[in-house]
């Protein structure tokens, strides 16, 4: 059977657990970056006008689908159970924790069946890179030309828009408890997270950035 | 020199710096200017064409003279304005238009020629004799060079930042900061961009008083007032060099540019990114850009020491420098009045106030009077004496239609004369995004006109050149953008800031004071920068070239790197003049971006290096690269091209691989193939739609290849179809078309058939994939899946089965690009690397050698597969490449009436064949062309090209592929391939060569 050890993140040449752990750098902390491992990723299509469908949904993820464009719905802690990012009208990104996802996938996959949902295991075809901090919105304008501005991009927007040059997912999670920092998830395509890693580091540089632990 | 105080510079920090070697002394808080202004500096530049000694014109950013490039190596920076320039320790700049130097500029010879260079000369001369023109271009190109590009890597970093706002204001002057406050009091998010290093613009460098304080503390409140404003943003040294649809607005701030240079070997500033390129895109604009005051043509009106009025009061008020000794003012209108008193004041000894206007008895004047200064009305400088420096000018009286009098002329001696001809509103951002200008007859001069995009032109840009009037339209634009922007909050009222009240009568319009020397007006300079003169203007309208556009072009009026800041409106004037039309008719020309030079650095930001394109990598990558892997580019994919070993060449490497594929075991990364997977009940007929060959007797577990075409009927992309349930489809597609055809999927879906119930989902990043061929293959994968029925019958060519291989959940498919038994397998790419590893260790024993994408298409050439863009270039049809078999006559599909056009059905098409050469070592260039009968000589009539050519280890000979024309009917018939150096006679044959019954491959 297939052990932990066989499995790799996209990120893992960059050794960021190692470089987490070394990096105590106290005074750089205005900006923290790090992998988040092997969460769950489903995506799901359906019709949103379809009673049915969106009825079959909500009894597997526990709460109704987002249908305003780039919100989502779900726990913070994906340990609380799935988080679920609009995509398109009809098209979501179902967040899971890394155990829970093959559960989920199949619960969701047997009863949408029957009311025209389409559900596909996507968990290994992005990397999630966690951007957090005071700095973190900064680092995100360097590259993005959404508005961000944190009145606008709220905890728990969503959108998917180009970072640098790479097509990305963005979530804002909640504010940490500090003020001032927000916190954000990218999703980016696996191919191309080497490269975003590496702009999200330059672009971070300016400002002192930490890894932390996905 | 410098005045004993005053001033807005530092006297306590002291700069050290040199201009044209020259060892000089400043303070912080100086620009260039100011300081060679303090340093008694006259000449500083020469001139593009005549290479005439000029000086410092200008305070700001319409300097036309003082261009000049600052440091050297690396670091440098050409064509940079002396007057933007701040002054840091140790700084060096040199002027950029003299050689040697230039004090002794040999260039200058050209001014004696001056008459043989009129306006066109480039288009007149020169062109005879014409295989001569190559030699005359480059002598020309020297003498009337600009700076130097630096010819060194750049170590500085530049970057991008994207900005959304409300309320953008442009111009931090009274008139920005009014529009600022009144908006950012309101809440709204706003973003201040001045291209000063302090906010304040013109108040800077006047002695004017706001709300009873002075202009510089007024400002200071103001300053302090935006800081503590949660959303507002204000960035100085920013230019706002250009504004787009949208209110899209580009901001270049120079974030270390005025500091100092750090002599450690990389001469490299600390403080990080060089230069910021924002990307604002604002909700309103507010253009507060202000205004350049504008000269008047006269002749020699270009010799060191003439110079804008307000510039020489803003070199006296801001930086306590004075620009001469012994000033006279020329003017046609009120402003130059507190100019002429604020240089008495400083120093300079003002000797008269010559005004253009008869009757002169405003406040202003009657304060001059005061001073003791003589105001000689009804006049104008008709000449200037002296030629590094004014030494004296010639006055003459004016006439009420504006025609000199011959007699009268009389001599003023002095070293400075400064001018002011009015002012021209800074027009340019308004004008860059499709804003209309008006010519207002009344201040004489143009101002916004309509403008398709919310923004509002305020203050002097708007031709409000009073200052309580610009305090004025400031607080209203701010006010009226925050409540356009949707803005909800009114903010506190406070009372809009008045200005003492200045008393101001009309100017009196004029351009250009008639030279009473025959010839005279070609010294009477328009455009200082190109060196264009009234009578260059005359010559043009004379010679037919009325139209404005055209006069800039001939003349190349306003086109240097000044964009005619000071020039353009002077121009069009005496065009109008010449031509007896009013201005209005005479139009402006176009106003582009940028509104000042910008760097490369800052336009490409991060996009350099490594960061200059993304490298999408598989999740086998870091082996590749461990096994020193040659990487080849496709798309934007790092795939292995070949892995040499020791001291092997690639054709070493490639011919090892490709025998290992066919004799033990190859093993290819083919992770970068696309993969979508579609759903839904409508699957099949999306299918049946797109490829061209019929998808209905495809059963479950079973795989396909389809061609697809573009509705022009070429060959678009092609790749291999499984079915992994009822409604249930994988396409593959190419490495580089798989971006291509899900956008093409998805148009058909989203625009032309939208009734089909069909789900397509990107899956080509979540699959690992590798392809093990050969026959060896599957003893390895039996060896590996223990429990799969991997043999012919349980498994065919063309089927697929899931299970696990070594453990790992994976996708089994016999599918080959070989032409051998071949296994493509695939697991979620979390576990790539491990199937990789594991492949390559239990693979071992057979000899399993990974191969790149060389080996990988001598392979399927050896085969005759075709590549989508190799084989195929847009203008091929699936008949062309011999694939009727795949063309279905019992469907409709996308590309299917194209196949049947005259041109596309037509027989003597190029159709795909195998080329081999006489000499079995010769490998054919790819591209090279084809000829049926070969002369000495071109012209030869050209029958195909070579699409792909490689030497085969395995044939053990070149092989080749070509389109040819009725290729498939010539068979056996030579052709020859002329190349360079030689001649390759070959034979056309069928374009496979290696198993044409498929035995190994459904072994």
């Amino acid at each position: 059977m297939a052990e932990r050890y066989q499995q790799q993140t996209p990120l893992a040449h960059f050794g960021l657990a190692a470089r987490a752990t070394s990096d105590q750098n106290e005074s750089a902390r205005s900006v923290r970056l790090g992998e988040r491992e092997f969460s769950g990723q489903i995506n799901l299509r359906g019709d949103p006008g379809k009673k049915a469908f969106m009825d079959a949904v909500s009894a597997v993820i526990g709460s109704r689908l987002p249908t305003r464009p780039n919100t989502s719905v779900g726990p913070e802690d994906l340990q609380m159970g799935p988080r679920v990012l609009w995509l398109a009208p009809t098209e979501w990104l179902v967040v899971t924790s890394p155990g829970g996802t093959e559960e989920v996938a199949q619960s969701l996959a047997d009863i949408t069946a029957e009311c025209g949902g389409t559900v596909t295991d996507v968990s290994d075809a992005r990397a999630v890179i966690l951007l957090g901090g005071q700095h973190a919105r900064d680092v995100l304008m360097k590259g993005c030309p959404l508005d961000l501005h944190p009145a606008t991009f709220v905890p728990g927007a969503c959108a998917q828009s180009l970072l640098a040059r790479a097509t990305v997912i963005l979530y804002r999670g909640a504010d940490p408890a500090q003020t001032g920092e927000s916190a954000f998830e990218i999703y980016v395509a696996r191919s191309f997270a080497d490269y975003l890693w590496t702009w999200v580091e330059d672009a971070a540089s300016e400002y002192g950035a930490r890894i932390i632990e996905g | 020199m410098r005045l004993a105080s005053g001033g807005r510079i530092d006297r306590t920090r002291s700069y050290g710096f040199t201009f044209n070697g020259t060892q000089y002394q400043g303070h912080a808080g100086d620009t260039l200017a100011a300081a060679l202004i303090a340093n008694g500096v006259r000449l500083v530049g020469r001139s593009f064409k005549l290479h005439r000694p000029r000086g410092i014109f200008s305070a700001g950013a319409e300097e036309p003279n003082a261009i000049v490039q600052v440091e050297s190596g690396a670091y440098t920076l050409p064509n940079l304005r002396a007057t933007q320039v701040e002054l840091y320790d140790g700084l060096s700049a040199t002027s950029v238009n003299t050689w040697p130097s230039l004090a002794v500029d040999f260039w200058s010879i050209n001014n004696w020629f001056a008459p043989l260079l009129p306006a066109g000369f480039y288009y007149k001369t020169f062109m005879w004799p014409k295989p001569l023109w190559h030699t005359y271009e480059k002598v020309i190109r020297r003498a009337a060079g600009l700076g130097r590009a630096p010819m060194q890597p750049d170590p500085d970093t530049y970057d991008h930042m994207h900005l959304h706002c409300d309320v953008l204001v442009v111009g931090g002057g009274a008139t920005g900061l009014a529009a600022a406050l009144k908006a950012g009091r309101t809440g709204a998010r706003v973003v201040l961009a001045d291209e000063q290093s302090e906010l304040g613009g013109q108040l800077l460098g006047n002695r004017q008083k706001i709300d009873g304080a002075s202009g510089a503390e007024w400002v200071a409140t103001a300053a302090q007032e935006l800081e503590a404003l949660a959303d507002v943003r204000v960035l100085t040294r920013t230019t706002v060099f250009g504004h787009y649809d949208h209110n899209y607005a580009a901001l270049i701030e120079r974030r270390t540019d005025h500091l100092d240079l750090i002599a450690s070997g990389g001469e490299r500033r600390e403080g990080g990114t060089r230069q910021r390129l924002w990307k604002v895109r604002a909700k309103q604009v507010v253009l507060a850009t202000g205004a350049h005051e504008r000269s008047i043509v006269f002749r020699n009106n270009d010799r060191p020491g003439v110079m804008q009025a307000s510039a020489a009061a803003c070199y006296v008020n801001r930086y306590a420098a004075r620009p001469g000794n012994r000033a006279v003012i020329f003017a046609n209108n009120d402003s130059a009045y507190a100019a002429a008193i604020d240089l008495s004041e400083g120093g300079v000894s003002v000797v008269a106030v010559v005004d253009a206007r008869s009757d002169v008895n405003s406040d202003a004047s009657k304060l001059v009077k005061a001073h003791g200064i003589e105001v000689i009305s009804g006049h104008a400088v008709v000449d200037v004496n002296g030629r590094r420096q004014v030494k004296s000018v010639d006055i003459v009286a004016l006439d009420e239609v504006g025609k000199v009098g011959a007699s009268g002329t009389r001599t003023i001696s002095c070293d400075l004369l400064a001018v002011s001809g009015g002012w021209n509103p800074c027009v340019h951002l308004h004008c860059h995004s499709g804003g209309k200008l008006n010519f207002d007859a009344e201040r004489a001069c143009f101002v916004p006109g309509k403008t398709k995009l919310a923004v509002r032109t305020v203050g002097a840009a708007a031709g409000i050149f009073d200052l309580t009037g610009c305090l004025e339209s400031g607080s209203e634009a701010g006010a009226l953008a925050s409540q356009k922007a949707g803005i909800r909050r009114r903010g506190r009222v406070r009372k809009v800031p008045v200005a003492e009240i200045e008393s101001t009568e009309p100017a009196r319009p004029l351009f250009h004071v008639p030279s009473l020397k025959r010839g005279g007006d070609t010294k009477a300079f328009v455009d200082l920068q190109h060196d264009v003169t009234a009578s260059d203007i005359f010559l043009a309208a004379q010679e037919g070239y009325e139209s404005v556009e055209h006069l800039k072009r001939y003349t190349t009026l306003g086109m240097a790197t000044d964009q005619g800041k000071t020039s353009n409106v002077a121009g069009l004037a005496i065009l109008s003049e010449v031509l007896g039309r009013p201005i209005p008719q005479v139009g402006t020309t176009t106003f582009r971006p940028p509104y000042t030079p910008v760097t490369f650095g800052a336009l490409a930001g991060r996009d350099v290096g490594t960061l200059a394109d993304p490298v999408r990598k598989t999740p086998m990558h870091q082996w590749h690269e461990t096994a020193g892997a040659v990487f080849e580019d496709v798309g934007q994919w790092k795939r292995p091209w070949y892995y040499p070993r020791d001291g092997e060449s690639m054709q070493e490497a490639v011919n090892r691989e490709c025998l290992a594929a066919r004799n033990a075991i190859g093993l290819l990364d083919a992770s970068t193939l696309g993969k979508i997977d579609i759903r839904g009940p409508d699957a099949l007929t999306l299918l049946n739609r797109i490829y061209t060959n019929g998808w209905d007797t495809l059963a479950v577990g079973r795989s396909r290849y389809g061609l697809m075409c573009g509705e022009d009927g070429m060959v678009f992309d092609d790749g291999v179809t499984t079915r992994l349930g009822e409604h249930h489809y994988l396409m593959s597609t190419t490495s580089g078309g798989a971006a291509r055809v899900m956008s093409w999927l998805e148009e058909w879906l989203q625009s032309e058939w939208p009734e089909l119930d069909v789900r397509l989902v990107s899956v080509t990043e979540q699959w690992a994939s590798a392809s093990i061929c050969g026959p060896g293959a599957r003893r390895l994968m039996e060896e590996l899946s223990k429990g799969l029925a991997l043999d012919a019958e349980a498994l065919p060519f063309m089927a697929m089965s899931e299970g696990r291989v070594a453990g790992l959940p994976a996708r089994i498919f016999r599918i080959s690009f070989s032409g051998e038994v071949s296994f493509e397998v695939n697991v979620p790419s979390r576990y790539g690397m491990a199937l990789w590893n594991i492949l390559m260790t239990a693979g071992e024993k057979y000899g399993i050698t990974p191969y790149g994408t060389e080996a990988m298409h001598v392979l399927r050439a050896e085969k005759g597969y075709i590549i989508v863009g190799e084989e195929t270039d847009g203008t091929v049809t699936p008949i062309d490449l011999g694939l009727e078999r795949m063309v279905s006559n019992k469907k409709d599909f996308v590309g299917k009436r194209s196949l049947s056009r005259s041109d596309t059905s037509c027989r003597d098409r190029k159709q795909l064949v195998g080329l081999l050469t006489e000499d079995s070592t010769e490998v054919l260039p790819e591209g090279a062309q084809i000829v049926a009968e070969a002369r000495p000589l071109p012209p030869m009539e050209m029958i195909g090209h070579v699409t792909s050519s490689y030497h085969s280890a395995n044939v053990g000979r070149s092989i080749a592929l070509a389109l040819i024309r009725s290729g498939h009917s010539r068979l056996g018939e030579q052709v020859f391939v002329p190349l360079s150096n030689k001649r390759v006679m070959a034979q056309i044959v069928e374009p496979v060569f290696i198993d044409p019954k498929g035995s190994r491959l459904h072994g």
